[in-house]
């Protein structure tokens, strides 16, 4: 190295080194009088790292503090759940979908279920498709505080994630009454509902509303006001609606730029056609309004919920069926609204008991799409704001 | 006046003196960091630490034990003796501050005529200690930690020592003993009042300027946990962790210390009120430190209550509003100073 080093240093107006971390020295290329042509520094985020809540690995070519170019690099989760799914029959499948995004697993399964339901045009029973609507709106919030707290964890503020955390778990409890667990609620069977709710559960639900109502104003006082957080998310990463659409962004980093695009409205499942969903929009679609669509979308979930509660027929909520389910020859796309976003269903079946293939569109993975677009020229710092805010889990964009 | 560890034996005098300051620079920083914990962990809802001895008041005490069983983990492309130096390079100077700082009438190491500017001073090398730490750590999480830190500091020295110079203005001294005796004898329109009513704007901004010089939050971006994990600190391990940790605990405190003699009254209750001339040396003494750390401790709970409350600024956020908001108001704050006394 020192040869090259005293070559290149005799060298008028040539490269110049300087010296660089221990063991490695820098290039630099020395202009005019003195004046530095500085190196970008490339800087991979990940796969483990505090911000990217997964193993999602950016590679960010940096200037000083400002991102140049970034690049998110997946597949660090990848489980192959499409090709396994081929292997499984539908009973499994079910809990199989509710693992690649572990915050939304509910919803997961009603997409493949409404799949292999509306293919072998089955009638479910209606208090199963009405609680059907009531765990997708406890999944949804649960889905919410998660990113609510951990975005605020993320800028600095340490609070509220730990007050996110208590209704989580208030909730949790609740949804393991009645489907036994606390993460993959493997609830949903074609055909209707695994079993009846416990006994108490519409009454527990009720009380809980009026709880997380009560609390979600306790993240609007310590966030919305808060003129830090104002300053490190307004005007940051803001998204247009032409480019959220071409992206094919959807769920609440859609609604932030304004485009109230919701498949619980636009194209109705389960029983959501008979309820009025409430669609919380922004206007900037900057980091600000994107976590405040999240709160707010607590809110319209729990009003969901207390319209679901007042109509819950009483009833059978599953159909006999064979032992084995087959669904019949033919393929089916199904939508439905994720928390995260739209996830859509592709079922092609040849008539067995396994699907011949299952294609899943998850929304986490369009959103992570724009994070290039957003992240270009904005401070290391703002990386952190917009990551937080675009809402994703590293499961649900490897699949 | 003397210090109370003067016998007229050179050694001995040391002996003491270093024994003392180190006692106390051991023992008050963990109060502190149980301050953090147990403070945090109510405002959050939670219990904090419970099991080890009751109620988790050896829990720092069982952290430093863990912290002296781990491997140190010097990686290969480190620069070995910087790296190795770094910790300690921080941690020094909050030793060295706490021999001026004055907790009651001759419970202080040293009593120098230069006492504040000395402490100023010394405060300022610590950062020496952080950018050694970030350079010779060979990761870039910690380089453009160490960097932060160095470009923080620059930044909130000045807001730091503009509030310090209104009160040595005010007080005609540099001594922080002399600061602490003025400040008794200080009267606004006859009311004996601390220095912080009339230096209102003073101690905010030497507040302020103290969280951002010992990277609290809502300042901590040189060790912003979600984006460089842990800046300056990534590769540290073990004891040497621990002494960086040591450093903003004992920061904390140090500084906390310099905001209670120049603004809060020091080591009297209240301007005016005197200790009861009846009482032996020692009883004073002990009073007047428990005055002092009592309201440390206030300013260092509030240190912990910021951190719960605020997320963390940015890093062009937090140099424009040294530059463009404290820096200019510290200059007004010396100028309306100077007037009133010259006035007064």
């Amino acid at each position: 190295m020192t040869e090259t080093t005293d070559a290149m240093l005799s060298q008028p107006g040539g490269a110049n080194v300087l010296p660089g971390p221990p063991g490695e020295s820098m290039l630099v290329e020395v202009r005019g009088e003195g004046e530095l042509s500085t190196q970008d520094m490339t800087l991979n985020i990940g796969p483990q790292h505090p911000a990217t809540h997964g193993v999602l690995r950016i590679v960010i070519d940096l200037d000083g503090e400002r991102i140049a170019r970034a690049t998110p690099v997946i597949g660090y989760m990848h489980r192959g759940f499409e090709k396994l799914a081929e292997a499984r029959d539908y009973r499994q499948i079910i809990a199989l979908v509710n693992r690649h995004d572990w915050l939304s697993s509910f919803c997961n399964e009603m997409g493949v279920v409404l799949a292999v339901e509306r293919m072998m045009e089955l009638e479910v029973p209606e208090r199963a498709d009405w609680i059907r609507v009531l765990m997708c709106e406890w999944t949804r919030i649960l889905n919410h505080l998660m990113f609510v707290g951990s975005f605020g964890l993320e800028l600095g503020a340490i609070t509220p994630v730990f007050f996110a955390f208590r209704e989580r778990e208030d909730i949790q409890h609740l949804m393991e009454s009645a489907t036994g667990g606390r993460l993959h609620f493997t609830y949903n069977r074609v055909g209707g509902l695994k079993e009846d709710l416990p006994r108490g559960f519409l009454a527990a639900s009720e009380q809980m509303v009026r709880n997380v109502r009560m609390r979600a104003q306790e993240y609007r006082d310590l966030l919305q006001g808060n003129e830090i957080f104002i300053a490190r998310t307004r005007d940051v990463g803001v998204l247009d609606p032409q480019t959220a659409v071409s992206y094919g962004v959807t769920g609440p980093p859609l609604h932030a730029t304004g485009v109230g695009e919701d498949s619980r409205v636009t194209e109705p499942y389960s029983k959501y056609g008979s309820i009025n969903v409430p669609v919380p929009v922004g206007t900037n679609g900057d980091s600000y309004d994107r976590f405040m669509i999240l709160v707010d979308r607590i809110d319209a979930s729990l009003d969901i919920i207390e319209q679901v509660l007042g109509s819950i027929p009483s009833g059978p909520v599953n159909v006999k069926l064979p032992k084995v389910v087959k669904a019949p020859e033919g393929a089916i796309y199904v939508r439905t609204e994720n928390p995260l976003g739209q996830g859509g269903y592709y079922l092609v079946s040849d008539g067995r008991k396994n699907p011949w293939r299952l294609k899943m569109r998850t929304p986490s993975f369009n959103n992570i799409a724009m994070v290039p677009h957003l992240l270009e020229g904005a401070l290391l710092s703002d990386m952190i704001a917009v990551l937080g805010s675009v809402f994703f889990v590293v499961g649900d964009v490897d699949r | 006046m003397e210090s109370l560890a003067s016998t007229g034996l050179l050694w001995l005098d040391l002996l003491l003196k270093v024994v003392a300051v180190v006692g106390f620079f051991l023992v008050v920083p963990l109060v502190a960091g149980y301050i953090e914990h147990k403070g945090l962990a109510h405002m959050q809802d939670r219990l904090g630490p419970m099991e080890a001895m009751p109620h988790g008041v050896g829990q720092l005490i069982a952290d430093g034990i863990k912290f002296i069983q781990k491997e140190d983990i010097i990686p290969d492309a480190a620069d070995r003796w910087v790296f190795a130096l770094a910790p300690g390079v921080a941690l020094v100077p909050a030793i060295v501050i706490l021999t001026v700082v004055p907790l009651g009438p001759g419970v202080f190491a040293e009593n120098l005529d230069v006492g504040i500017f000395f402490a100023l001073a010394v405060s300022s090398v610590s950062v020496i200690g952080l950018l050694m730490a970030g350079w010779a750590s060979a990761n870039k999480y910690s380089l453009m930690g160490g960097l932060r830190a160095a470009a923080q500091l620059i930044a909130y020295e000045l807001p730091l020592v503009l509030g310090a110079a209104a009160v040595v203005l005010q007080a005609e001294t540099l001594s922080l003993v002399g600061i602490v005796e003025q400040q008794f004898a200080f009267t606004a329109f006859g009311i004996p009042v601390p220095y912080a009513v009339p230096h209102a704007i003073g101690l905010a901004l030497f507040f302020v300027a103290a969280l951002a010089e010992l990277n609290r939050p809502p300042f901590d971006m040189p060790i912003a946990d979600s984006e460089l994990i842990a800046g300056h600190m990534t590769e540290y391990t073990g004891l040497r962790y621990a002494f960086f940790m040591l450093t903003e605990y004992a920061g904390m405190v140090v500084l906390a210390a310099l905001a209670t003699v120049l603004f809060l009254g020091g080591w009297y209750i209240w301007p005016g009120i005197a200790y009861p001339a009846g009482w032996p040396v020692w009883l004073t003494a002990i009073v007047a430190t428990g005055v002092s750390v009592g309201k440390i401790m206030t300013l260092v709970f509030l240190m912990v209550w910021l951190r719960a409350t605020f997320p963390r600024l940015r890093e062009d956020q937090l140099q424009r509003m040294s530059w463009l908001v404290m820096i200019p108001l510290g200059l007004f704050n010396i100028i309306v100073i100077a007037i009133a006394k010259v006035v007064a």
